[in-house]
């Protein structure tokens, strides 16, 4: 009965539903555990199933200070991508793109990944340029992209204002069509469920306080439900990244921002791929319900709150109305925010530490969400092995020391600039 | 919305500045001879605190001038006046 599948369901249908086993078990944390990951998100859930699905290590915890899944995976806007012009970022979330593509089969949790494709439209001649040259980058990889035209945008996106005299004239797009969306509560529940199958403890409001050491080693943990014995830690606590990695006495490059996204009230199909601004921070997507789910830029300071402020709010929905006219009439029925860890380059920080058994990911600024499983199997290697795999080595700490920064973007050492 | 107390025009809305980040990263002085590490501890670390934090403001649709705030990166609580320090900026 562990198995989700048509004769489960048929079977429970005979007992009005009241009989499924416990998803997620509540366990008490236990004295000792050969790793600990911190953080019961996406990537921290990810992590602890590929450690025992691929490395045999079973006895490990994943420790939530306060819900399972209640951070940044359940506040993203959903979107799945390997659009990338640097082969670091784009052979890793590549690696997630194949994985999400049989994510529900290997999880046997249906996490809705809906390959609609992406498309980022571009407004003058000289963008669609950089777009060829982007997707010339993603096809060298092995990566499909496609140039579109005006026509065959119009085709696609047709409630999209195509219009010469539109307040942005669209002049292409670059589409990668096996991007798309994926359900991000289900991600989290479904490796969660997963990881618990195969014996990890995953203990919600259980909060770190304390990282143990001795001699240079990782030795334990300490927490609000007391001191865990462990040889190593992992941490993907995003907005935590700075405090959680000061008790290793360990700075990080990183500033918290705050992030906000929303979506309108539910209405029929209109929009059934993704939308990106060309000249704005701007995404926009209609989710399996029907109401259109959107995001734009952080606030822009300094932040360690999920309460944000209504500017930047505004300026997405400008941005969405001068490309969907014919949005300005739905209401806005929810918005939220999220502390995003953005780090001095704009890309992330996978890697061991000068503390061993301490391993940090960390700094994924808006982009995390995408990565998930690649980040697990990732993180779960250097875990289990000790050593930086392939796909980590560029996102080590040290390349803020060697110079070899990964920045996508260019915008220099300011985190807040970076997307 | 933030409002930001400009030191030499009051209190403005938030959209009117510019953010320059954190300014208690003190620029090493004698660059000619310090120590890479040190100069990317200026460059790229931070301290990113929950709470006091003092940050780098530019009133740029306004009189244009740098000064530095400090701020509560919890609550976006002022915690002190603006410092008025002409010429100086991130």
């Amino acid at each position: 009965m562990k198995n989700y599948s048509i004769w489960s369901l048929f079977r429970n249908a005979f007992s009005g539903h009241c009989n499924w086993p416990q998803a997620l078990p509540d366990v008490a944390p236990q004295d000792q555990y050969d790793a600990v990951i911190v953080g019961g998100g996406g990537h921290g859930l990810a992590a602890a199933y590929y450690l025992a699905k691929n490395h045999g290590v079973t006895n490990i915890a994943v420790l939530e200070k306060s819900w399972l899944g209640g951070g940044n995976v359940a506040r993203n806007t959903t979107i799945v991508r390997s659009n990338y012009f640097h082969e670091a970022r784009g052979r890793l979330t590549e690696q997630a793109l194949k994985l999400w593509e049989n994510l529900s089969r290997e999880l046997n949790f249906n996490v809705m990944f809906s390959p609609r494709g992406i498309i980022n439209l571009a407004h003058s001649t000289a963008q669609l340029d950089d777009y060829a040259r982007l997707g010339n980058a993603m096809t060298v990889r092995g990566v499909n992209a496609e140039l579109l035209t005006v026509g065959q945008i119009k085709q696609l996106v047709p409630c999209l204002d195509t219009r010469p005299e539109a307040r942005f004239p669209i002049t292409g797009g670059l589409m990668q069509r096996r991007a798309g969306t994926a359900r991000h509560d289900a991600v989290a529940w479904g490796y969660g469920r997963a990881a618990a199958l195969r014996g990890v403890d995953i203990v919600q409001n259980c909060e770190v306080t304390g990282i143990v050491r001795q001699g240079g080693k990782v030795i334990g943990i300490d927490t609000t439900r007391g001191r865990i014995r462990t040889p190593k830690v992992g941490i993907c606590v995003a907005g935590a990244s700075s405090r959680v990695s000061e008790m290793a006495e360990i700075r990080l490059p990183l500033e918290n921002h705050l992030l906000q996204a929303c979506v309108t009230e539910p209405v029929k199909p209109i929009l059934n791929t993704i939308v990106t601004h060309g000249l704005f921070n701007f995404y926009i997507s209609q989710t399996d319900k029907g109401e259109l789910v959107m995001g734009g830029d952080i606030d822009g300071y300094n932040r360690y709150s999920t309460f944000g402020e209504l500017p930047p709010l505004e300026a997405a929905i400008r941005a969405c109305l001068s490309l969907f006219p014919s949005f300005s009439r739905l209401r806005l029925m929810r918005t939220w925010g999220g502390v995003v860890d953005m780090s001095m380059d704009g890309s992330p920080i996978l890697s061991k530490t000068s503390l061993d058994g301490f391993y940090i990911n960390a700094g994924w600024c808006y982009g995390g969400f995408k990565a998930t499983p690649a980040v697990g199997q990732v993180l779960a290697q250097m875990m289990a092995t000790d050593e930086t795999p392939e796909l980590a080595a560029p996102f080590v700490l040290d390349r803020f020391h060697s110079g070899h920064i990964i920045a996508e973007e260019g915008k220099g050492p300011k985190p807040w600039l970076y997307h | 919305m933030l409002r930001i107390p400009c030191p030499y025009c009051g209190e403005r809305d938030r959209t009117e500045f510019t953010y320059g980040g954190d300014a208690r990263v003190q620029r090493p002085a004698d660059t000619d001879h310090i120590r890479d590490k040190a100069w990317d501890d200026y460059l790229y670390f931070r301290d990113n605190p929950a709470g006091e934090h003092r940050e780098y403001w530019q009133h740029s649709l306004g009189c244009r001038q740098w000064f530095t705030l400090v701020r509560n990166t919890v609550t976006n609580e002022v915690l002190k006046e603006a410092a008025a320090n002409p010429g100086s900026g991130p």
